[in-house]
């Protein structure tokens, strides 16, 4: 008691003594530099992001920063590995979310059309069986497949003959045709129009005139065509039963084609839906026309159609035959009737249907739900708030009176706008779906969007596990589970995806597909909610195996269009499941599941199934599907075929890169017939999969391409246009395969035909020219007087005009060939026909000359530049770089930088005029041209000190100074940057203004909380403290040091890292004991990641001032009683340790004490932290004979073994093997030997692991030391060979 | 598994010992682990070479013979494997 008394009396008076000196010593806190410390953490974003990821990426600078400050020795595990709060993903709530189908564009968006398939039979599972008539065979598909092919070339046929007949028409001037009546019109019995859907071309029927619609089809389709207008249950005849998605099968006739499945997952019908539900009048190719319709629908007025309103569209909504007040003739065609989201509120009803709705109206339902919210009857309390305690009395209701609740009734309850609208049924209103209501989902599920309510409503339906059906239990169990995966925070969907993955096979399949899918295909889906549907997938392939082969070609319809998403990582994730999915169901199934689709009509469909298939190639091995891919290629019954057969075999090559090389013979000896084939389409892609693949094998392979050599060469001499483009650029990437002589050959041949093309108008043909004469230039025999002879002239004719500069591409490739040309002709041959266009007046155009030129002089010097050159040179860059109104990619400064560089002293004349503009533009109005201006002196630097330039720099370096007041954080760190380099070239003795100016100003910008300032500012700072710490008093050094405090909170690690070695300099430079006390005192904070950060400075600290200067302080600091305290004396101690290495022997005997009492700890991160530190000295002064010390901190560290807290049990080990390497393996095996057959289980566990990674760590070591075991009946346990002597 | 063990090498213990061969578990017995000593042992003697060189020349043979006859012995070190009649 007296002791702790003392310790406190002490501290205080300790307490006193250091605010005295603070206020001797800083001359007081200012307040407003330091302000309270209560309010020091304000404005500060209290959380850091969760991973590194964002910090790998190091650009330029922080790079350049990161190589000047590998000298200090940084505690990389640590800044690696920064504690971060724990809100981390706080900011996220700012992002807007990304939906996917706000990103596509028409071509990706054509996935929404395609519909899920069918289940398909599984024929390894049935065996020799019949199958099941009602299950699609491999057979029934290809039958669909060739009726689906033979109506689109009748109805092409069909259009093709209209178009002419009209023509001739046209030509005689007859009068027009009277327009043929669709046949339901004469019906009569089907009120509604029936409009062209999303899928015109497909949906129309040839047996009625239907060649009409297909005629003008762009036209009539309408933007509700877009993405989710394909023909669900239409909202009025569908009941209200959300969520049940197909529970009962549809009653359709037992052989069911894909057009009764549903494109979206509101198409799977309830049975209560119209008896013929599942059909899409017109899209079924066998029975159900149109003029059989009403035998069923009649008992309503409604016709049961599976056709929505949604579909219908203007055009043909003319010519429908009016009803009485059935069509509302009110709304301006194009307006989607009735559609609930345009009336007032949305019912609940409307909600609940399952059609999928438009983003927009989500968008109207969440607007909607908040109003609601806020406009909600006020309760009593509420009431009871707003009205004084008396002269108020609260009266009984009449007993008839019953509040309406539910926005749908009171809707209802006034007539609708459409008087009488026959179509409109009110819908089953029930009474446990109080959408409206924000309600917390049941049962910790998460929060529902507006959008999850079709997928999810009816986890809303409270319903008792008894009522349910053992299915239904189960189908709601998954969809419970799916939720927690889509929307749950990330533990609930942990375990979700766990629970998913461990019962895949009791879900079964089916279950699980028929709800994962449809969520998948949902229009409002998002980035990151299809990345944790596709991991459930992934995940449940694994456990389904071969369970999911009735369902591969479902999920290739979902999944394929991953393939070509242009988020790279959603790419990736594409191929991924493709290829666990063709391990799981096998290649036969694969073949069977994706056959169908390479000649289908849709090009869509064609393309993403040969990536698909490139990427089962990839996951089986391309041997295996080479003879499919054969029969593929050389089909005789389709074109389409042959195409896809042919682009598999280029996705191929794309995707697998140099793998393609064993089988680079076959897969060019399948498709070498593409080149002379009768279709054009196949001929371009049969040159361009070559391409593919001689890039892809480059730079071996020539042998395999010999037989398509003759066959290219005559190809670019007879073909034109698009054809020739692919067969140049596959002969492009075959020539820097050959031999120097045969490529120097070739290339001349093929020269004449690019020399032809370069006028070419077509901005493919001269993407591609430029490529091939980027490659032809590149290969060895191409010489360089040729090129110049030959090519330059017409190639500088052609395409270094202003045009070239407006394509982003074109630009790219035209620098890309200029550079790979100049490599064989030399600097000045290119930059003198250029370096006149550096004053072009074309902006883009001046960009592309200094790209260019950048690129050209930093590949090869300035050698061969001659005076007269390297003025025109100067001047133009100089014009360029004034003229320059907005420039992001900062293309300008980099070429001044690269060219002055390069140039070196040859600048030396030049540099006041340089200097000149930069002062003159440092004063400019323009941030961005300030900020350019400050760069530019930054890259310079090194060069005017070449040059002799000091004065010249001081001058600057007083203009920068000057310009610290700065603003726009952004110029102020390029200032800082600027005034960095300057310091760092001509040294802290020479700079103007001095050192000792130039700190007490840095100062307060150290609190400026951009990032680019802050780097910059330490930056500079640290070298200041670092080369002329003598230069600024101690007490500005102490302000520093407080300011350098709140830095450690930085998010960058490259701030954190100078700010910590900086406090090293800094100790160097006035001592070690203020600010060690600074930084003690900083330990007491809340903050983790700041007292981490502090326990490294104090490491630091210690290792540059030596650590006795430290070590007492600290260790006085470990009797704090307080846990922050002991812990972060802990930690500095086991980073000293790590460190200054083997300069630890001399103090392991004095921290000995202190670490024996923290082992003994009832705290855990005080066992953990000490047993890092004892690892840390182990290794550092193994061998050095400290052997006693450790052996006894071995004694403390072992009992630990049996934590289970994974940090401390981690620590413990690796204290355990840090005194393996001190102490030997030896003693360590005799700890474990204790316990290796112990009679409990649990205890042997332990003592292997510790066996284990002792025996991964020393085995040989292990051999002399070994327990003498005794012979054992028959057993010989005795190793008689180390008894040997001599 | 425990919560810890899913951090270090641990973590798969199968693994480990396909690729550690003499790395052992809580249910190995005497003669396993004897098994395992005993090939370690002569995998080093055979490993270093002045090692070799003196076990040769105390049982006088050639090195070449002692490497081999180690080697042999790897296969059975300890004989046959003891009947397992205390499951």
């Amino acid at each position: 008691m007296e002791i702790d008394s003392d310790i406190a009396r002490v501290q205080a008076e300790r307490r006193k003594a250091e605010e005295l000196a603070a206020l001797s010593v800083a001359g007081g806190f200012d307040t407003d530099l330091y302000g309270g410390f209560a309010n020091r953490y304000e404005g500060y974003v209290k959380s850091i992001p969760v991973n590194d990821a964002d910090e790998e990426e190091l650009d330029p600078t922080e790079r350049e920063v990161v190589r000047k400050l590998s000298s200090y020795t940084a505690p990389k595990s640590v800044l690696l590995d920064l504690p971060r709060g724990e809100n981390g993903d706080a900011e996220l709530g700012f992002r807007k979310p990304q939906r996917i189908i706000d990103r596509e564009d028409d071509y990706r968006a054509r996935r929404h059309s395609r519909p899920i398939s069918p289940e398909r039979t599984d024929a390894f599972a049935l065996g020799d069986k019949t199958p099941d008539a009602s299950l699609r065979t491999y057979a029934d598909v290809m039958r669909e497949e060739a009726v689906r092919r033979g109506k689109e070339e009748t109805l092409r046929l069909i259009a093709k003959k209209k178009q002419e007949e009209e023509e001739k028409r046209k030509e005689g001037g007859g009068a027009p045709l009277k327009p043929i009546k669709p046949v339901q019109q004469s019906a009569g019995a089907v009120p509604g129009p029936i409009g062209p859907t999303a899928g015109v071309k497909r949906r129309n029927r040839w047996d009625q005139a239907g060649a009409e619609d297909a005629s003008k089809k762009p036209k009539v389709s309408s933007e509700w065509d877009a993405p989710d207008s394909t023909p669900g249950p239409s909202r009025w005849d569908a009941t209200p039963t959300p969520g049940r998605v197909g529970i009962e099968a549809t009653p359709t006739p037992a052989r069911r084609n894909r057009w009764d499945e549903t494109p979206t997952p509101g198409r799977f019908v309830d049975s209560d839906a119209t008896p013929a539900g599942g059909m899409t009048p017109g899209a079924t190719p066998a029975g159900m026309t149109w003029d059989a319709t009403p035998k069923v629908g009649i008992a309503t007025p409604t016709p049961k159609r599976q056709r929505s309103r949604w579909d219908e569209t203007p055009a043909t909504m003319g010519s429908a035959t009016p009803m009485s007040g059935a069509t509302p003739s009110t709304f301006t065609p194009g307006v989607t009737p009735l559609g609930a989201a345009d009336l007032a509120t949305p019912t609940p009803g409307h909600i609940a249907l399952r059609t999928p709705m438009t983003p927009e109206q989500y968008n109207a339902l969440r607007w909607e739900r908040d109003i609601e919210e806020r406009n909600r009857p006020l309760s009593d309390e509420e009431l009871d708030a707003m009205f004084p305690q008396e002269g108020y009395k609260i009266l009984e209701p009449p007993a008839s009176y019953v509040p309406i609740r539910t926005p749908a009734r009171k809707l209802l309850a006034t007539p609708t706008p459409v008087g009488g609208t026959p179509m409109y049924q009110i819908p089953v209103e029930d009474r446990t779906q109080q959408f409206d209501v924000p309600k917390d989902a049941p049962g910790g599920l998460p929060f529902l969007k507006p959008e999850d309510y079709q997928y999810f409503g009816s986890l809303l339906n409270e319903k008792e596990d008894e009522e349910m059906s053992p299915d239904e239990a189960k189908e709601r169990k998954i969809m419970k589970l799916l939720l927690k995966v889509k929307n749950g925070s990330p533990p609930q969907r942990k375990t979700a995806l766990r629970q998913l993955t461990d019962k895949a096979r009791e879900f079964g399949a089916w279950a699980l597909f028929n709800q994962i899918l449809p969520l998948l295909m949902s229009p409002t889906l998002e980035d990151q909610e299809r990345h944790l549907l596709v991991k459930v997938i992934d995940r449940i392939l694994y456990k389904l195996d071969e369970l999911v082969r009735p369902y591969v070609h479902k999920i290739l319809v979902v999944i394929e269009p991953l393939l070509i998403d242009e988020d790279y990582y959603a790419r990736v994730e594409g191929r991924e499941i493709i290829s666990n999915l063709s391990k799981a169901a096998g290649l036969a199934t694969m073949i069977a599941a994706m056959r169908p689709d390479i000649d289908n009509i849709d090009e869509y469909v064609r393309n993403t199934t040969a990536r698909a298939f490139s990427v089962v190639a990839s996951a089986l091995g391309i041997p295996a599907l080479l003879p499919f891919l054969k029969a593929v290629c050389q089909s005789k019954k389709s074109w389409q075929a042959r195409h896809t057969g042919i682009k598999i075999c280029q996705q191929i090559a794309i995707l697998m890169g140099c793998a393609v090389l064993p089988h680079l013979k076959s897969l060019v000896e399948i498709m070498e017939h593409g080149l002379n084939d009768e279709n054009q389409k196949v001929r371009t892609i049969t040159a361009l999969a070559l391409a593919a693949l001689a890039e892809a094998s480059a730079p071996y392979g020539i042998e395999s391409f010999d037989s398509v050599l003759k066959p290219l060469w005559k190809g670019i001499r007879t073909h034109r246009g698009k054809v020739l483009a692919a067969f140049l650029k596959a002969i492009g990437f075959i020539i820097p395969l050959m031999d120097a002589m045969y490529a120097s050959y070739y290339t001349k041949e093929v020269m004449v035909i690019l020399i032809r093309e370069f006028q070419s108008p077509d901005e493919e043909m001269k993407k591609i020219v430029l490529k091939v004469v980027k490659q032809c230039v590149s290969t060895d025999g191409v010489e360089a007087d040729y090129i110049r002879a030959e090519i330059l002239p017409d190639f500088f004719r052609n395409f270094w005009v202003r045009r070239m500069a407006l394509d982003r591409r074109n630009y790219r490739q035209l620098v890309d060939t200029t550079v790979e040309i100049a490599n064989k002709v030399g600097t000045s041959d290119i930059i003198g026909r250029v370096v006149e266009d550096l004053k072009d007046e074309s902006e883009p155009y001046r960009r592309m000359v200094m790209e260019s030129i950048e690129k050209v002089v930093a590949n090869l010097g300035t050698s061969d530049i001659d005076a007269r050159l390297e003025e025109l040179l100067i001047d133009g860059i100089l014009y360029a770089f004034q003229e320059q109104t907005s420039d992001d990619s900062n293309v300008m400064l980099n070429g001044f930088g690269t060219v002055v560089n390069a140039l070196g002293q040859r600048v030396k004349p030049y540099l006041p005029q340089i200097c000149g503009t930069i002062k003159w533009r440092l004063n400019n109005k323009s941030a961005k041209v300030r900020q350019q201006a400050a760069d530019l002196i930054a890259r310079i630097a090194v060069v005017m000190k070449q040059c002799h330039e000091e004065q010249l720099m001081g001058h600057l370096g007083v203009v920068l100074y000057e310009y610290l007041g700065e603003e726009y954080p952004e110029v102020l760190g390029s200032i800082l940057g600027a005034l960095k380099a300057i310091v760092n070239v001509i040294g802290m003795t020479k700079m103007t203004p001095p050192i000792k100016d130039l700190l007490p100003r840095l100062t307060p910008i150290l609190k400026n909380r951009h990032e680019k300032v802050q780097e910059n500012c330490i930056d500079l700072v640290g070298r200041i403290a670092d080369r002329g710490a003598e230069f600024v008093p101690a007490r500005e050094w102490m302000r520093i040091c407080f300011e350098l405090l709140e830095m450690l909170k930085a998010h960058k690690k490259g701030i954190r890292r100078a700010t910590v070695n900086t406090f090293g300099y800094i100790a160097k430079a006035i001592g070690p004991q203020d600010v060690l006390a600074t930084l003690l005192n900083n330990l007491k904070v809340q903050e983790r990641q700041n007292r981490v950060c502090t326990t490294v400075a104090i490491a630091i600290v210690a290792e540059t001032c030596s650590p006795f200067t430290v070590l007492p302080a600290l260790m006085n600091e470990y009797r704090v009683p307080e846990l922050n305290v002991q812990n972060g004396v802990l930690k500095s101690l086991s980073f000293l340790f790590e460190y200054i290495g083997e300069m630890g022997k001399d103090y392991i005997y004095a921290v000995t004490p202190l670490l024996e009492d923290a082992l003994m700890d009832r705290d855990l991160v005080h066992r953990q932290t000490a047993a890092s530190a004892v690892k840390h000295m182990a290794l550092g002064v193994a061998g050095l004979g400290c052997e006693d010390a450790l052996a006894h901190l071995l004694n403390y560290v072992w009992p630990n073994i049996f934590e289970t807290s994974p940090h401390v049990i981690n620590a413990v080990m690796e204290a355990v093997e840090g005194l393996r390497v001190a102490l030997g393996p030896c003693i360590v095996l005799n700890y474990c030997c204790q316990g290796l057959f112990h009679p409990a289980r649990k205890v042997r566990e332990v003592y292997w692991k510790v066996y284990n990674s002792l025996y991964i760590g020393a085995q040989d070591g292990l051999v002399a030391v070994y327990p003498i075991l005794e012979d054992d009946g028959n057993n010989t346990y005795s190793r008689p060979e180390l008894n040997m002597f001599i | 598994m425990q919560a810890s063990d899913r951090f270090n090498i641990n973590s798969q213990l199968e693994h480990l010992q396909a690729r550690y061969v003499g790395t052992g578990h809580a249910d190995l017995n005497r003669f396993e682990w004897a098994v395992n000593i005993q090939r370690d042992s002569y995998a080093s003697y055979i490993g270093h070479g002045p090692l070799l060189a003196y076990f040769a020349i105390a049982e006088n043979e050639s090195i070449g013979r002692e490497m081999y006859n180690f080697m042999q012995k790897m296969l059975l070190p300890c004989g046959l494997p003891p009947d397992k009649e205390e499951d």
